[in-house]
């Protein structure tokens, strides 16, 4: 019973300490109680998947349990796991194929049986299972096939369950490697489910028409009048399975139909869920396969105003991208246009109707850009269109900023324009800032036509604006304010963390501000500052104050426009327009020194920023002398290091061009330099010829063989953590490799010579013979890089004779990154000579085990060609690294992670004190110790290529209370069972 | 895996709901009153599933529901779950009742929550489904029947032998301690 209790809802921090006690329930005598306990287990697993890792051995017993009961219980976990993972468990694929027959063919006892059909929910999950396993895989999919046209065959339909297991049959049959005669039974069962006076057969039925249609069309053709039945079928769930179904098989032939159906459809429903869902479908269709102008605009009319404000904005983006950037056809395009702005000007005519707000917006926009097409109506009427709805109440103010923008780019076409100055009139005494702006901004470029005519041009919508998005203009400014003593800006985080630790200064005394002098790297760069308001420009707080930032935002193709307006501001010297902040005027005024092109949103973002951080300066600084305030500085330009980071994934997802991007430019093209040099140096070292070469090889192999005696002691790696420059160049080099045109010879050179540095430098494994046959026998070492783990095979040919195109290949796997060094494909081995191939591995997500792969091809004088298969065990340590950073650093980062564990583990009693435990952790964890307070420890470490995690220990008597942070959530959960091993092992 | 298993009758009173996903009070309220607004307005002939709502989190979620009488058993269920399968599920379910309190009504399940709920234990654990065969069940939920009894003798006994018998009532204790472990 507790065990039920277990696995309802229950709190993951509680898990270790029922963990054994579950764990020994899966040895119980009952049958139920094993069951129960396998479940309770599953739930574990999901609830927190890194804490149980190491009971997957156990979850295979469970598979292979004389009852049947325990063994289906097991399947749900495998079913889960093989979702999330499908390569890992296909070697249980023989075994499922196994059981499934045994229970299709009525090898159950008779008390499984369901209305005489055996183990019914069995089979279903069991043909889920191979479903996943045998996607895409022909070798797994033919072990099924047996088995799946047998249960096709037993299947006689004569009840429900019967037809559970056909449905799931089907879609396996579908979903593994395709075999025709199965795909013929499967589509006569289909034909039944849709044949089927049952409406949960017909829907299920619809169903797998649905999974089917994308590899046989015809079999839709096959049952065509079923499907029209469905479509006026009085249940509405039939009827938009239907709608799927025709989704699926829309062509350019049969769009306008199907369009038309879905419509009807969509106007019927109510359901927001529904609406939004067909919505974007309709959006999709009418996109692919429009047939005409005419046709196009009058869906999408229909999609927006039904759709409302309700559906995805992506659908009016994408209808107005399509509209601007159009197709490859000028005279297309201007129809298009000019049919669309006709047709809004229609329904804008009707009165006393409501559109949504998005679909005004739209219509505002395309009027704004387009309506210079019209030639019998001019830009007059179109403003007074535009006023009236402006006028009205129920448009939201977001709308009415749109509105206000069409009318902007209208002005400079209409000649006389009482309307327009009604308008400003009208808004520069809005309440809405917003509003006001708008119309101030208009207002002053009316006053200056010339001016607003090269502003707004006609149909120029799409061209390129060149948003200056990290504000490098703005350098001079911050330089200067820097140098007259302003604090650098800090992003938000850091800003917090700052309280926090100045109000909590007594709680993290430890990881403390004791100033030390360390970290100060100077000036910092502007670029860094600039991208970080960037970035708490998003977060809440300060997105709030900026309204107008954030509005200018969501207009996207107005963005670019807008730019232009505050360097004319500027230049008319017209300062009752700049917000209310004196500060802000002074900024305006720098700001115009430097600009070339800007956005004003992102300046008014500055700016803001510039006012907070002025005022926090001021606060934070009380009572810290100028020493701490350099330290400051430094520390503020290691945090914005890592925002850079991010932000520029976050840059280059948008697709903008930023300039910040020069930075990591430059920072390569030195190394790339270096690079370069190091060319010309192995060029050198080319002429000297091969034998050289082969000394070379032979050298490295010479220290190998000498590593081989000595154990790998991990002080020493430690000690060589900080890698000298030149060794970092030349390790950028072996990872980049710029120079593809650089010989073969050279790149053997150079990876000789770098192997001979690094293997004297770094640590590495012992050299493991992973396979051989009579000609040849392969080994494999792991050198524990800084920045990555180097896994170096060494193939030796044995035999008297040659080996010709040997390539070494290894295979991907999903856990690892695998990145080939230069000169693994070698023409010829020579004669017992000794090759090896380097590969850098990185990890991708965390886990504790994980093999790599590979084999190696080779071919002898005369004969065929030779496979060999080898595998490489890797571990999480592997790919753990000290992390050298000094305690404040460590207390700055320690607040800054949100992904913590805490354990205690008892010590064996060898260990007992702390310098002791704290070497082991050392030795084999390589962890980096960062400073020792009392009965207190610090370390620190990195998983490659930098996800860090910091490790808190404190020792009572004999239990060693671990407390672990790190950025990834995953992480601490791996390295405390690393530690636990380490701990309690020795 | 099942999300949550609701019952409740014609008028939307619900009679039993069971959740295996943690959710507030309120949110399990709102999603038995969106449900039997859902179910209620479809009529006999139509199927017994429902998709694409926003209910319990995403649209992944189905709805599988059967009308019995009185009551409508609905079983909220992710795509993992095959739809006939949970249909004929919830046969059991009604089936193993029945057998259970022999004709079973709207009445039993709300004087007998207790044992609706171990039946339903019985059957699906964790949002799992544990055991679909029906004399499994009724056994299992018969010894449980059991060891209530014997327990509720046991606990008059001792109130009948009063204080005299501290020595034994201590031993007892134990003997009813141990029963329930091996019951775990």
């Amino acid at each position: 019973m507790a065990l039920t209790v277990v696995s309802q809802i229950f709190p993951r921090e509680m898990i270790p300490a029922v963990l054994p006690l579950i764990e020994d329930k899966l040895q119980h005598s009952k049958e139920i109680i094993r069951r129960k306990a396998v479940l309770a287990l599953y739930k574990f697993h999901l609830i927190a998947p890194n804490q149980v890792q190491h009971i997957h051995i156990k979850f295979r017993k469970a598979l292979c349990d004389r009852d049947v009961g325990v063994m289906a219980a097991s399947l749900h976990i495998y079913f889960r796991m093989i979702k999330e993972n499908s390569s890992g468990y296909k070697d249980l694929t023989g075994s499922f194929v196994t059981i499934l027959k045994q229970v299709v063919g009525g090898k159950l006892p008779v008390d499984f049986n369901y209305h005489s059909v055996p183990a019914p929910w069995l089979q279903i999950q069991l043909l889920r299972i191979l479903g996943l396993l045998g996607k895409d895989d022909q070798r797994t999919s033919e072990l099924m096939y047996d088995v799946l046209d047998e249960s096709l065959r037993r299947a006689e339909l004569n009840h429900n369950v019967t037809y559970a297991i056909l449905f799931e049959c089907v879609h396996t049959v579908y979903s593994i490697y395709p075999k025709s005669e199965l795909l013929e039974k499967a589509a006569k069962c289909i034909g039944r489910f849709v044949l089927s006076p049952k409406i949960n057969l017909k829907y299920l039925g619809l169903k797998a028409l649905t999974y089917v249609i994308q590899q046989d069309p015809t079999l839709a053709l096959q049952h065509q009048m079923t499907i029209i039945e469905c479509l006026d079928h009085p249940d509405p769930i039939i009827k938009r399975e239907t709608l799927e179904l025709l989704y699926r098989i829309t062509n350019a032939q049969n769009i306008t139909v199907i369009v038309q159906k879905m419509l009807e459809y969509l106007q019927q429903s109510k359901e927001e869920y529904i609406i939004v869902n067909l919505v974007g479908k309709i959006a999709e269709l009418a996109e692919k396969y429009a047939p005409d102008n005419a046709w196009f605009i009058q869906t999408m009319n229909a999609v927006f105003s039904v759709g409302g404000d309700v559906m995805h904005p992506d659908i009016p983006n994408n209808f107005l991208r399509l509209l601007a950037e159009g197709f490859d056809d000028e005279t297309e395009n201007q129809q298009l246009r000019l049919y669309a702005v006709q047709s809004y000007l229609t329904l804008l005519d009707a009165e006393n109707v409501f559109y949504p707000q998005k679909f005004l917006q739209v219509m505002s926009w395309v009027l704004g850009e387009y309506s210079y097409l019209l030639d019998e109506e001019t830009p007059e009427e179109v403003i007074t269109k535009l006023y009236k709805l402006l006028m009205n109440d129920s448009v939201s103010s977001e709308t009415k900023a749109w509105l206000l923008a069409a009318v902007t780019k209208l002005t400079p076409q209409a000649h006389s324009s009482n309307i327009v100055e009604r308008l400003i009139q009208e808004f520069t005494i809005s309440l809405d800032t917003c509003m006001r702006q708008h119309a101030f901004e208009l207002k002053h470029l009316r006053e200056n036509v010339e001016l607003m005519k090269s502003l707004l041009p006609v149909d120029k919508s799409c061209e390129d604006m060149v948003v200056d998005a990290s504000l490098s203009f703005l350098d001079g400014f911050v330089a200067e304010e820097l140098s007259q003593g302003a604090a650098p800006y800090k992003p938000h985080h850091q800003r917090q963390e700052e309280k926090l630790s100045q109000e909590k200064v007594l709680n993290f005394e430890p990881y403390g501000l004791s100033f030390s002098s360390s970290g100060f790297t100077g000036r910092q760069s502007p670029a860094g500052i600039s991208l970080g308001s960037d970035i708490s420009g998003n977060s809440a707080e300060t997105g709030l104050k900026e309204t107008n930032s954030l509005k200018l935002e969501g207009i996207k193709k107005l963005w670019g426009k807008e730019g232009y307006l505050p360097k004319k501001e500027g230049k008319t010297g017209d300062e009752t327009e700049v917000p209310p902040v004196p500060q802000e005027s002074i900024i305006m005024e720098n700001v115009d020194q430097t600009i070339i092109k800007k956005d004003q949103s992102q300046v008014l973002t500055q700016s803001k920023e510039e006012k907070e951080k002025q005022l926090l300066a001021s606060s934070l600084f009380v009572g810290l002398g100028t020493e701490s305030t350099i330290n400051l500085l430094g520390k503020a330009d290691t945090v914005s290091h890592k925002f850079r980071r991010k932000s520029k994934v976050k840059e280059t997802k948008s697709g903008e061009t930023t300039s910040a991007q020069n930075m990591p430019c430059s920072y390569f093209s030195s190394s790339s330099d270096v690079t370069y040099e190091d060319d010309y140096y192995l060029d050198t070292l080319q002429d000297r010829g091969d034998k050289e070469l082969n000394k070379f090889s032979l050298n490295s192999e010479l220290l190998d063989s000498e590593s081989l005696t000595e154990l790998p002691s991990v002080e020493k790696l430690s000690s060589c953590t900080l890698s000298t420059p030149s060794l970092f160049t030349d390790d950028m080099e072996g990872l980049h490799s710029p120079s593809s045109t650089a010989a073969s010879v050279a790149n053997e050179i150079s990876l000789a010579s770098s192997l001979l540095e690094e293997t004297s430098e770094h640590m590495h494994s012992d050299l493991v013979e992973v396979c051989n046959n009579e000609t040849i026998s392969v080994s494999s070492y792991k050198i524990w890089k800084d920045d990555c783990l180097l896994v170096v095979w060494s193939v030796s040919n044995k035999s008297g004779l040659e080996l010709k195109s040997a390539d070494l290949e290894i295979s991907s796997a999903e856990n690892f990154k695998i990145t080939e060094q230069p000169g693994c494909c070698l023409p010829v081995i020579e004669t017992e000579s000794i090759k090896t191939f380097q590969y850098s591995v990185q990890m991708e997500k965390p886990f504790t085990e994980g093999n790599l792969f590979g084999f190696i091809n080779y071919q002898m004088m005369d004969t065929h060609s030779v496979q060999l298969e080898f595998s490489v065990n890797l571990s999480l340590l592997d790919f753990i690294r000290p992390l050298k950073i000094s305690t404040e650093n460590f207390g700055k980062l320690w607040l800054s992670f949100a992904n913590d564990v805490k354990q205690n583990v008892k010590m064996s009693e060898s260990q007992a004190a702390l310098p002791s435990a704290l070497k082991t952790l050392q030795q084999k964890l390589r962890l980096h110790v960062v400073e020792i307070i009392g009965n207190e420890g610090l370390l620190a470490c990195q998983l490659l290529p930098s996800v860090p995690c910091l490790l808190h220990f404190r020792v009572h008597g004999d239990v060693l209370a671990l407390w672990f942070r790190s950025s990834c959530s995953t992480l601490p959960d791996y390295l405390l069972y690393q530690c636990q091993k380490v701990v309690e092992g020795s | 895996m099942i999300k949550a298993i609701l019952i409740f009758n014609n008028h939307g009173k619900p009679r039993l709901s069971k959740f295996y996903q943690p959710y507030s009070e309120d949110t399990q309220q709102q999603i038995i009153r969106e449900t039997f607004h859902l179910v209620s307005k479809r009529d006999e002939n139509v199927c017994n599933f429902l998709e694409g709502g926003l209910l319990i989190g995403g649209s992944d979620n189905k709805l599988i529901y059967r009308h019995y009488a009185t009551l409508y058993f609905v079983f909220c269920v992710d795509s993992s779950e095959s739809e006939l399968g949970i249909l004929d599920l919830i046969q059991v379910f009604v089936e193993t009742l029945d057998k259970c309190f022999e004709n079973v009504c709207e009445l039993d399940l709300i004087f007998h929550v207790d044992k609706v709920h171990n039946i339903l234990a019985e059957m699906v654990m964790g949002g799992m489904v544990l055991e679909t065969n029906m004399n499994e069940i009724v056994t299992q939920i018969d010894a449980q029947n059991k060891l209530e009894k014997s327990e509720v003798r046991m606990e008059s006994a001792l109130g009948n032998e009063g204080r005299k018998h501290d020595h034994e009532l201590c031993m007892m204790c134990s003997f009813h301690r141990l029963s329930f472990s091996i019951t775990l």
